[in-house]
């Protein structure tokens, strides 16, 4: 799966004037990727600055976010590092385009300098007066349609990955876009709603956060689960993007978009608003903070949200009972910051 | 069978050819011109300062984007009369994406390629006096220059958070609706109402022209492929742009007049105003790309001193990239919310587009093949223009996939792959012509070390700024955004740097002009030698005021792909 070196290589090779500014790049790529690989622990949430936005519940501090994983890398090259199935699925069809780019692109240009070259009018000062040749024209029209169709089968069936319906029993979580910033609505555990605004660049150094991506409040997912993402707007369109977990769905206001949405490893991941929606376009990022189950559900409850029962599995129960049930001793605190149920 | 002119209708009066060269007053010959070679060269001026405002907004913009951080929109915003304060000068920033963008797109571009090349060469090409409605003519040249009036008028009145239209070149309802309060998004869409009407009135003209006025023996298969490439182009522009006209005319009633077209809360829809846009606007991007690969067969041919190869299949492909660019719309729109099977079918449908572009590459380069290949000015902007626009062309195809483009849609990945096609292949394309054909318009020789020295710094130029963007995509960084993460810093700088390059090499572009108009070399009729075939190499340089007073019989034997034939050293076909 770790195609990435591979990838590298294709970009840098591909495009010939980028061999030169590409290599420090792709050492700098190189030296985030193994620091990343340190640190997948999610228990790192440990002491961020602690500006605690729940009510008063010691059980969530916001997670402090690995270097590389979830945003953008200094002069990256490549797609983020994908966090869910879809994801990597996308991803390795990204990298066959790429070798299919590179290799069309090299293969003309190749093309091109040997006609310029061996027919330049030096070498060769009587010009043929061919104008016509079937077979070869048939051969230029059915090796690219031949090409083609062998992109739309993979691209197909991302497509259709891309759409599977959520099972009935996930949690649904609404993404709304206002100018300027996003609010999430959990309309599962309670229907509260949080309002995420952007952090201006001197929080979100001192909060060791990216400025321009970070944000006041996140939008908390549990790990591992699919959950049902419902995108609207209230008043233009938005568009709700994580890059690293190959999600993009416009956010239209009279409009509710729906899409299974999952992240596999606990972790925060960047994304911005993309689609122009006023002054303040660039000033609305989200960060999507995905937590283990009981976290989650501890840092519902820290909103004063509700918890369904059986959490155990993972899975809440019917989502149109969720509102009714109470918290019923869910044991709410259990700050088992170092369990880490991560799979994958 | 030799074609006659008695089954041609022309006009038979040709008592005062004497009176050829007998050109109108100034007023007279440039406010009220009716003739297509002065109108013609009315929309290259146009374009060219169109374009000069237009490229001087991108390095506004390439200037703030090089570092991260807000460092010169306060002042932009004060400079236009807004306030500087923050929102304000964070609005400057859209109104500057949206007026690059509509200025090129209509004001440059168009102009540049359909008003100034096609009205220039297209009724020389095929024989003809001039255009079929010379009046309309002179009108869809005003409307347009009106329309840029408008569009440049819309920047100082009020648009909302501050002066100017700060939607996008998009309009994308209902930000350019509720979202935009004061008259400057209403100016804006006049402006392209204007602009729009100009350019259907001219596709009037130049469909009944290349349709009625071809010289006798000049049938639709031995047209040049340039006249081809505008026949084509025009029938788009007939048919997007009523669509466009449409939905803007809705933009303007949900602003103005209390409907709500767009408007979910009154039973509207949002994503209606997308679908329409883009039914025009796809078939807008072939509308300035087309008339470019009909220049660059045109080029290819001449300097390779052979016959373009494929020529059926050259015009035809152009048909079908047409014809199928109708029908690939909401690749606009993966990200909106669409259906499954509307996703796969747009994926599907839009790939197709690369069979006919593959076609046209393949044949310009097998044109090529067997040639004797003279590396004039003209050549080497057209082949820059086929590799550049192979890269754009194939990350065409991997946007495409609706899947895949999730991740990419509205990035920077998009930025660069629009501007490949458009920044290399379209402007490529629009120097090859300007170089092909100045000394043909203005009797004067341009320099080939100047152009040669253009043409190196502008290839240079455009590739780092706009190859990096490709790296700034896939890293997620979005389009229409003045800041950014430091982690874009890096391609970001690079970018900005291209970017003076790039208008470093304009430098000898304005020096090339004065150059030829001051001390360049008087051009002979055909200085291009025996490649140049078509008709416009029959005439003079400049041709005379009118020409084609007898008109030229296209003899059945001077097939066009066959065209060098009868001078010479070549053997039979």
């Amino acid at each position: 799966m770790k195609t990435l070196g591979f990838h590298r290589i294709v970009a840098s090779l591909a495009l010939a004037f980028s061999l030169v500014v590409g290599t420090p790049a792709a050492m700098a790529q190189e030296a985030t990727e193994a620091a990343q690989l340190e640190s997948v622990d999610p228990a790192v949430a440990a002491d961020a600055s602690s500006e605690d936005v729940g009510a008063g519940s010691s059980a969530y501090t916001p997670m402090k976010p690995t270097e590389g994983v979830g945003m953008p890398i200094p002069a990256g090259l490549d797609i983020q590092d994908q966090y869910n199935e879809t994801g990597e699925f996308a991803y390795g069809l990204h990298i066959g385009l790429v070798w299919v780019m590179a290799i069309i692109s090299a293969f003309v240009l190749a093309l091109l300098l040997y006609t310029m070259i061996r027919f330049r009018k030096k070498a060769n000062p009587v010009p043929s007066r061919t104008s016509h040749n079937t077979l070869i024209e048939v051969i230029w029209t059915v090796v690219p349609a031949l090409i083609l169709l062998g992109i739309a089968i993979p691209s197909i069936s991302l497509i259709a990955k891309q759409y599977e319906t959520p099972p009935k029993d996930a949690i649904t979580i609404k993404a709304i876009g206002y100018q300027w910033y996003w609010g999430y609505a959990y309309p599962d555990n309670g229907d509260f709603e949080i309002v995420s605004n952007m952090l201006d660049e001197e929080e979100a150094e001192a909060r060791g956060e990216p400025h321009q991506l970070a944000v006041d409040n996140r939008m908390v997912v549990p790990v591992g689960v699919p959950i049902r993402l419902q995108v609207t707007a209230a008043d233009v369109i938005h568009s709700f993007a994580v890059p690293s977990l190959w999600f993009k769905l416009d956010a239209v206001p009279g409009r509710l978009n729906e899409k299974l949405f999952q992240v596999d490893k606990p972790g925060v991941y960047y994304g911005q608003c993309s689609e122009l929606c006023g002054a303040r376009h660039g000033y609305m990022p989200i960060a999507v903070e995905a937590l283990p189950m009981d976290q989650y559900n501890a840092w519902v409850l820290a909103q004063g949200g509700t918890v369904a029962g059986e959490e155990e599995v993972g899975m809440e129960a019917d989502p149109s009972a969720a509102p009714l049930q109470e918290p019923e001793s869910s044991e709410p605190g259990a700050p088992g910051a170092g369990a880490a149920p991560t799979e994958a | 069978m030799a074609t006659t002119a008695d089954n041609f209708q022309a006009h038979a009066d040709h008592a005062h050819d004497d009176h050829a060269d007998h050109k109108p007053g100034f007023f007279a010959r440039w406010f009220m011109s009716t003739n297509h070679k002065d109108i013609g060269t009315l929309y290259l001026i146009f374009a060219i300062i169109a374009g000069i405002i237009g490229g001087a907004i991108s390095g506004i913009m390439r200037m703030e984007l090089a570092e991260p951080g807000i460092q010169y929109l306060q002042f932009w915003a004060e400079f236009m009369g807004g306030t500087p304060d923050f929102d304000t000068s964070l609005h400057m920033w859209n109104v500057f994406i949206t007026a690059h963008g509509l200025i090129m797109v209509f004001f440059m571009v168009m102009p540049a390629m359909i008003g100034g090349f096609g009205n220039w060469f297209v009724p020389l090409m095929i024989g003809a006096p001039d255009m079929a409605f010379p009046r309309m003519n002179n009108i869809s040249f005003w409307l347009t220059v009106a329309g840029f009036v408008s569009l440049l008028f819309s920047l100082f009145v009020p648009g909302g958070t501050g002066p100017g239209a700060g939607t996008g070149w998009t309009v994308y309802a209902p930000l350019s609706t509720s979202g935009s309060t004061g008259p400057a998004v209403d100016f804006a869409i006049f402006s392209l109402h204007l602009a729009g009407a100009g350019s259907i009135l001219g596709a009037t003209n130049f469909i009944t022209t290349i349709f009625n006025m071809r010289a006798p023996g000049m049938t639709l298969h031995k047209m040049p492929l340039f006249v081809w490439s505008v026949l084509v182009t025009a029938f788009l522009l007939l048919l997007a742009l009523p669509v466009l006209a449409a939905a803007i005319t809705m933009l303007i009633t949900d602003r103005n007049f209390g409907t709500t077209f767009f408007d979910a809360s009154g039973g509207g829809d949002p994503i209606l105003y997308q679908h329409l846009f883009w039914f025009f606007g796809h078939p807008e991007v072939y509308i300035m790309i087309l008339p470019g690969f009909g220049m660059i067969s045109q080029i290819v041919a001449t300097f390779s001193r052979k016959p373009v190869f494929g020529y059926l299949g050259m015009a035809y492909a152009m048909v079908a990239i047409g014809v199928v660019g109708f029908i690939v719309w909401a690749h606009h729109m993966y990200t909106v919310g669409l259906d499954v099977n509307t996703k796969m079918y747009f994926t599907a449908a839009t790939m197709v587009i690369a069979v006919p572009t593959g076609v046209k590459i393949f044949s310009w380069i097998a044109t090529m093949w067997g040639g004797s290949i003279e590396y004039k000015s003209p050549m080497v902007w057209a082949i820059g223009m086929i590799f550049l626009f192979t890269v754009g062309g194939v990350t065409g195809v991997y946007l495409a996939n609706g899947g895949v483009d999730d991740v990419v849609h509205d990035t920077y990945f998009v930025v660069a792959h629009f501007h490949y096609v458009l920044s290399m292949g379209a402007v490529f394309s629009m120097f090859a012509g300007f170089y092909y054909w100045f000394p043909k318009m203005s009797g004067r020789m341009h320099s080939e070390l100047l152009s040669h020295i253009h043409f190196w710094l502008f290839f240079i130029g455009v590739n780092v700024i706009f190859f990096p963007q490709h790296f700034l995509g896939l890293q997620g960084m979005p389009r229409r955004y003045p800041d950014y993460a430091d982690a874009y810093t890096y391609w970001n700088e690079i970018s900005s740097f291209g970017y003076h390059i790039m208008a470093f090499s304009m430098v000898f572009f304005f020096i090339n002009l004065i150059y030829a108009f001051t001390a360049g070399k008087k051009a002979p009729d055909n200085y291009w030698g025996e490649g140049a075939t078509t008709l416009e190499w029959s005439l003079s340089s400049p041709p005379p005021f009118h020409q084609f007073s007898e008109l030229p019989v296209i003899e059945d034997h001077h097939d066009y792909h066959d065209h060098i034939g009868d001078k010479g050293n070549a053997t039979a076909h």
